[in-house]
């Protein structure tokens, strides 16, 4: 069965508003969805170069995000400082350990699995590999719908400091690590959001004689 | 430029295809990528606006009643969600609580009253105002409305407390609870449909001028 793209059709489908509109050719000044007003693009512009600038920012800011503490209990007993790690570590020796999981789920391998699923994905298309690219297409579907689900933990040292705030008996504070963790969630969210997928089924272009 | 309509474009693979008519739970998929290209069995307008109006009464409950209330040694704590976004900022993390703040209030919020006044217009035949910027608006702030993750913080943390105090559920969480159901079915609404009923309406407004 031959596939026809919109590439090899000379259409051009319009990224805000889904219309299909002829595109002109390729020396033609960029135009404007007639709908929708959206400038029209065949790829999203710089898709490759702003994937890697977010991921390396996402990757650099989860060190500090993962050493430094999120959460900072004080209560009569004693002061306790946890990191992401170590939030999952309490939940789990204390006897909630599904809990533990959908945690250690959602704050350490989510945003691990985006990184690294990104850099496969910008590797692979880099070099026009054509390695499994249903595959690619899917594990790119899986990154866009798993992508907000790390917020959990903000969420959670949020509503913490909120309520557990009896000062003389115990207090929550939020750590200078959550600053750093949603920095994460939200850099990885836009680097997937900057990659544009049809990349992974572009063909190389042939070399222009000299 | 011409258009060509009937011709449905996957956004994750460039694949051409030709829409067809779906039954009411029909999905198309991508011959090339499986991405999913559109539904069949859309609700109505009207439905959708019912449910939108209901959004925006729940999203008040949601945030003018506490979540949980804590009990410690006689003494009570309790919060909203802005008592939470406050609190957060007053422990010095202040970019994370513009983030909550935006994530759980102010999209959803949004998205609940621009497009229940894009559908309210689009239903009296009217074309509504600004309406270009407001679907880009629709749009783009999909992916940063998360109340859902938000109720699956709620419970977690819940689980945290439980240990420490006595915990009871109040009504903010039913209602946040009703609100996560109520914008997934609003978020998943096919927003090409809207682009459409505005072209219907635009065709329609031409030919009774022509006429007239």
């Amino acid at each position: 069965m031959r596939i026809r793209t919109a590439a090899g059709l000379g259409l051009l489908p319009c990224d805000a508003c889904g219309l299909v509109c002829r595109a002109l050719p390729p020396g033609a000044p960029a135009l404007c969805c007639p709908r929708c007003e959206a400038p029209l693009h065949r790829r999203k512009p710089d898709s490759v170069r702003r994937t890697w600038a977010f991921l390396i920012a996402a990757m650099l800011l989860y060190i500090p995000a993962n050493a430094l503490p999120i959460m900072q209990t004080a209560t009569l007993i004693y002061d306790e400082n946890d990191t992401i790690l170590g939030g999952v570590r309490v939940l789990w020796r204390g006897g909630s350990w599904d809990l533990a999981i959908i945690v250690f789920v959602a704050s350490i391998c989510v945003p691990l699995l985006k990184m690294v699923a990104l850099v496969v994905l910008l590797v692979t298309s880099r070099r026009h590999s054509t390695w499994r690219q249903t595959g690619r297409a899917r594990l790119y579907r899986l990154v866009e719908f798993v992508g907000q689900w790390s917020m959990l933990d903000v969420f959670v040292v949020a509503l913490l400091v909120a309520l557990v705030n009896f000062q003389s008996v115990a207090e929550v504070r939020a750590g200078p690590g959550l600053i750093a963790f949603g920095a994460v969630v939200v850099l990885t969210m836009l680097a997937s959001m900057s990659f544009d997928p049809r990349l992974i089924w572009d063909e190389p272009e042939p070399p222009k004689c000299p | 430029m011409m258009r060509a309509s009937q011709l449905v474009v996957c956004e994750h693979c460039d694949a051409v295809h030709e829409r067809r008519d779906l039954g009411p739970r029909g999905r198309a998929l991508c011959v090339r990528c499986g991405a999913e290209l559109y539904r069949g069995g859309h609700r109505d307008l009207h439905t959708m606006l019912a449910l939108t109006l209901a959004s925006l009464i729940v999203f008040v409950i949601a945030n003018v009643y506490p979540i949980i209330t804590l009990e410690l040694q006689g003494v009570a704590s309790r919060s909203t969600l802005w008592g939470a976004i406050r609190a957060t900022w007053d422990t010095g993390v202040g970019p994370v609580a513009v983030l909550a703040a935006l994530t759980v209030f102010f999209f959803p919020l949004a998205q609940i009253v621009l497009f229940g006044y894009v559908l309210a217009e689009l239903l009296r035949g009217r074309a509504p105002r600004g309406f270009i910027d407001i679907m880009h608006a629709l749009r783009l702030m999909r992916p940063w409305s998360m109340v859902e993750v938000f109720m699956l913080g709620t419970l977690v943390s819940v689980v945290k407390i439980a240990g420490l105090a006595s915990v009871t559920p109040q009504i903010g969480i039913f209602a946040f609870g009703v609100l996560t159901i109520l914008l997934t079915t609003i978020n998943s609404f096919d927003l090409r449909l809207l682009w459409e009923a505005r072209e219907h309406l635009a065709a329609g407004g031409a030919a009774a001028g022509a006429s007239a």
